[in-house]
């Protein structure tokens, strides 16, 4: 029974963390806002000190005018959609391999979920370097070895083989979730349905995909989250170059190389919008599963 | 009744998950083994996977090249400190929404998940000039408050979720038994909340060592950890590969181990309890 002493205690154990929090997402949150109002050019002397010019919407329409907005965007779904098409797939079959009966299955869980657990930039160059070097690459050994040319992945092939990589380092992630829900699967049902003749590919419809359709639904959510602001794996390998600036980086090279800060906020402040979008969707999952 | 698995099913099933398994693996082995290599063998046509002469210089010149002690001890810092100071912060909050749950205590747990969602490249700007004016650019201080802030929500998130499977009723028991509150938290709740208080140590020390867009934004020379050590290898010169590999691995030893160690409470953690 938490009676009223209690009460008050608990909200002071409370308030540090929520007005630690609150400052974090109020004020970059304020000043963005600010800024994006405003002609903010600190090379050419704008400053806070001196009074920004108010802009109105300009950094707005100016931002979704720009020729490399859209380009972006496009960017940013096929990147955002490749990875999770691939990992959710792979993830679910190798989720379902990985559930069956084996030898040695706590080392191949160990294996498979290694490269979560590289950090960005390191998986980034290792595999700008090692598997993809036109010259000396794993990719370029293989391909020779079949006799083909060697292709040049990080220009020719540049956002694709950015996703491969990102879909490399999320695929342990999605693996080992649904290989959780998996095996909370009551195997009497799987093993009814198989009595009863039901082909693999019916079970698997019926019964599996039904049973994960939760945990996919939260393998989507928290990656999109983590993949709409994917940032190392594109300043290592490409910076930007060859077709792989997302909405992210577009924004940041308008913040940091070219130092327009109205425009950058503008921008920011429209990644801001799209990503509360998504978490909506996430927040109702998580919130749903607090009652329960 | 257990299923009916033939040998041969299992032996196939063995096969695949191996190939799979390795195949996955391979850019990390890959880039160990080659850190063992001279430069020219690193680059050797065909690659070498078993004939060469191990060597250990590269691990000496990139140590003596970039001063990677002092990156790693900067990782250290910044990440354990952010994971101890935001988990002193989260104790209390988690705890006080696990036991004394009020009609808003579903809320704020949501709402301190939403701040996760704030795309850092919002923000980059003002957090920086922040940064500028309480002098904090560069210091490993700065970027321990930022990175405790990043994770603070799913830290109370981990903990909330650990201790809300205490039971009440012990609790009730003690307080029967004439325990005082201090008494109930230090011998009663303490006990039984340490192993989530320990995953959930290791899951954000993790994160935190990984943190790849504040760490390179942030900071310079002085605190620059080990995600920015690496990051200055991203630019070619001459025969590097196997230096590169050697920095790789020194990189992503440490916390590949802690990494294999956490693989059971990374599910929940991730998920914020909505799958275990």
């Amino acid at each position: 029974m938490a009676t009223k002493a209690s009460r008050s205690a608990a909200r002071t154990m409370m308030t540090p963390a929520v007005i630690l929090l609150l400052g974090w997402m109020l004020v970059p949150l304020i000043m963005t806002l600010w800024f994006s109002f405003t002609k903010y050019l600190p090379l050419r002397g704008d400053s806070i000190q001196r009074g920004l010019e108010w802009v109105g919407f300009a950094n707005y329409s100016r931002f979704l005018s720009s020729s490399a907005f859209w380009p972006s965007v496009q960017t940013t779904l096929i990147m955002v959609g490749g990875v999770l098409l691939i990992t959710v797939v792979l993830g679910v079959l190798l989720a379902m391999l990985l559930d069956q009966p084996m030898w040695g299955q706590g080392v191949v869980r160990i294996l498979i979920i290694a490269p979560f657990f590289v950090m960005p930039t390191v998986s980034a160059l290792v595999w700008k370097n090692m598997m993809m070097d036109p010259v000396n690459g794993i990719f370029a050994h293989l391909w020779r070895f079949f006799g083909a040319e060697p292709v040049a992945w990080l220009q020719d092939a540049s956002l694709s083989s950015v996703v491969t990589i990102v879909s490399w380092q999320w695929l342990p992630f999605a693996t080992l979730i649904l290989l959780t829900a998996i095996q909370s699967l009551d195997s009497e049902q799987l093993e009814a349905a198989e009595m009863d003749g039901a082909l693999v590919i019916k079970r698997f419809w019926f019964i599996v995909l039904p049973h994960l359709a939760r945990a996919i639904t939260i393998v989507i959510l928290i990656q999109t989250i983590f993949l709409l602001s994917i940032f190392a794996e594109i300043f290592v390998t490409t910076g930007g170059a060859f077709g792989t600036r997302t909405l992210t980086y577009l924004i940041f090279q308008r913040v940091i190389d070219s130092q327009n800060i109205g425009l950058g906020s503008a921008g920011g402040v429209y990644a801001i919008i799209l990503a509360n979008i998504v978490a909506i969707f996430l927040m109702r999952i998580v919130g749903k599963n607090l009652d329960a | 009744m257990a299923r009916n698995v033939t040998t041969q099913r299992k032996i196939i099933t063995t096969a695949a998950a191996w190939t799979i398994g390795l195949i996955i693996f391979f850019p990390i082995y890959w880039t160990i083994l080659t850190s063992f290599k001279t430069e020219a063998q690193a680059i050797n046509d065909p690659p070498l996977f078993f004939a060469f002469n191990w060597t250990l210089e590269n691990y000496a010149i990139v140590q003596e090249r970039s001063d990677y002690m002092k990156f790693l001890w900067n990782s250290v810092v910044i990440a354990g400190g952010s994971t101890i100071l935001g988990t002193l912060i989260a104790i209390p909050a988690a705890w006080s929404m696990a036991f004394v749950p009020s009609v808003r205590t579903k809320d704020i747990l949501l709402w301190m998940l939403s701040t996760k969602m704030l795309p850092a490249v919002g923000v980059l700007y003002p957090i920086s000039l922040v940064f500028v004016q309480f002098n904090l650019l560069d210091t490993r201080g700065g970027l321990m408050v930022v990175l405790m802030l990043i994770n603070l929500p799913i830290i109370v998130w981990m903990l909330y979720s650990y201790f809300k499977e205490i039971p009440g009723e012990i609790l009730e028991a003690a307080r029967m038994d004439g325990a005082t509150l201090k008494e109930e938290i230090l011998y009663v709740l303490t006990p039984m909340a340490i192993p989530g208080i320990a995953s959930t140590l290791l899951l954000n020390f993790i994160l935190a060592w990984n943190e790849a867009f504040w760490t390179l934004n942030l900071t310079a020379t002085n605190a620059a950890p080990l995600t920015a050590f690496i990051a200055s290898y991203s630019s070619p010169e001459g025969l590097f590969f196997a230096k590169l590999s050697a920095a790789s691995t020194m990189a992503i030893a440490p916390i590949l181990i802690l990494g294999w160690l956490s693989q059971k409470q990374l599910v929940r953690g991730l998920t914020f309890g909505a799958v275990k």
